[in-house]
């Protein structure tokens, strides 16, 4: 069940470029073409995979305070959580070029189809944004974040595929010239994220304020805002 | 004999409009969408990057001659994971609050284009005083963006500007609040940070037709 609720919170209500605007760097540049998004959408759920449950061991056995127990009683005062950041994106810099050299060798048909979106996934952000949130967000397990560096890539999967296919669509239409190309990318990514906040009631239905407390740490600019909206509707009621 | 040189002037004054990282160059989007609920974080934000890109581009410059260009990135990764846990530090030790609020987006600006477009194209080519004013110049470009998104979200969305109400107080009704005005509160959502940007563009494009693509 805790499998599951992850993985539909992951795509859908956290979504990775609609609710906390990860990657949107690639998201805009790499979505002209939908067999280009695809490709990247593909390189993403795959490094993330890799890297999101490599870091929650990283995380868990050296990284948080008192981690280092294992290593004996002397050690369980150390808090090492200062160096994240810097593990975090060297365990993704080499992850990226080991998957690069193990996909190209043994599998040179999807090394040529992902091509040259490995290695810039390294300073993508939505690779770092999904270590630093499975960190922030205490996944407990290590299945959780295997299942949730899996989810979460395929939410950014869907979201570029989506807009890859908008923006191909798109050059039929009409535009102001002044908004062609990036300015109506944005405003349309910006109707889509509304469109996603509807998800947001999707597993909060019956135990609204179980999921509210959990998902609290992380989204509090978000919550605030909502709240700011309940209240809002409420006076206008 | 000033200390700037035309081009040197050039190279702070273009990033602020006709090449601006965000809107010209999309780099570095993440960050400026997703901390721009409130003016305060956007400032902190422009200023970590400001100090990040700043130092880091003249680092980068300094040791140009001798990165291996093979393992660049990671030599890249390094120095800007570096800094920006120095941010990071004094962050969370003078503001606490806010680096709650800002969560991991601090983080992000090791993975924030802008740093590693601007290493790439600029510092690994050019000495140190010109990739300084190179740093600083983009940084400030972005800053303006992020400041003017945050102005407007924070100003529309909860009627105040850096946590002070400008507009008026909405339950005691006064100043604009009289006349019926409500807050947007849709502003503070993250959707509208995108529309919000993407208005920016439309504005600088349409002023400057140069800009537009096909």
């Amino acid at each position: 069940m805790e499998h599951i609720e992850l993985f539909f919170k992951s795509i859908f209500i956290d979504n990775m470029v609609f609710a906390t605007f990860l990657g949107m760097c690639s998201y805009l540049a790499v979505s002209k073409k939908v067999s280009t998004a695809v490709g990247l959408g593909a390189a993403v759920i795959f490094v993330l995979a890799i890297t999101v449950p490599l870091n929650w061991l990283l995380d868990q056995y050296v990284l948080q305070p008192g981690a280092l127990v294992w290593l004996g009683d002397d050690y369980a005062s150390y808090d090492l959580s200062f160096l994240s950041f810097i593990m975090f994106i060297a365990t993704i810099a080499t992850m990226v070029q080991l998957v690069e050299i193990v996909v190209e060798k043994f599998s040179p048909s999807l090394y040529n189809s992902l091509g040259i979106f490995l290695p810039l996934i390294a300073v993508n952000c939505a690779i770092l944004g999904g270590s630093l949130f499975m960190q922030s967000r205490e996944i407990a397990t290590f299945g959780l974040a295997l299942n949730y560096g899996i989810s979460s890539g395929i939410g950014w999967f869907l979201a570029i595929l989506a807009i890859a296919a908008i923006r191909e669509k798109i050059r039929y239409s009409n535009v102001p010239p002044a908004l062609r190309g990036l300015g109506i990318t944005f405003i349309i990514t910006g109707l889509m994220a509304i469109g996603f906040m509807s998800f947001g009631g999707m597993l909060t239905g019956g135990d609204e304020e179980v999921t509210e407390e959990k998902t609290a740490q992380v989204e509090t600019v978000k919550k605030e805002s909502e709240k700011e909206l309940a209240n809002n509707t409420t006076i206008n009621e | 004999m000033s200390l700037l040189s035309k081009k040197d002037v050039a190279l702070i004054k273009d990033p602020l409009a006709d090449n601006n990282p965000i809107t010209i160059q999309v780099l570095g989007i993440c960050s400026a969408l997703a901390i721009t609920a409130e003016l305060e974080a956007s400032i902190v934000m422009a200023i970590s990057v400001l100090f990040v890109l700043g130092v880091g581009n003249v680092v980068i410059s300094l040791m140009r001659n001798i990165i291996p260009s093979k393992i660049r990135i990671i030599v890249q990764l390094i120095v800007v994971a570096t800094l920006v846990i120095i941010v990071d530090l004094v962050l969370k030790a003078f503001a606490y609050e806010l680096s709650k609020t800002l969560s991991v987006f601090v983080g992000l600006i090791i993975t924030n284009c802008i740093i590693m477009g601007r290493f790439e194209a600029f510092a690994l080519a050019n000495d140190p005083w010109r990739s300084f004013l190179d740093g600083i110049g983009n940084s400030l470009g972005y800053g303006v963006i992020l400041i003017i998104v945050g102005f407007f979200r924070e100003l529309l969305g909860a009627g105040t500007l850096l946590g002070i109400p400008v507009l008026g107080d909405p339950i005691e009704l006064t100043g604009l609040y009289q006349f019926g005005y409500e807050n947007n509160g849709f502003m503070l959502l993250s959707p509208m940070a995108l529309i919000v940007v993407g208005i920016i563009i439309w504005v600088q494009r349409s002023r400057n037709k140069a800009l537009i693509e096909d």
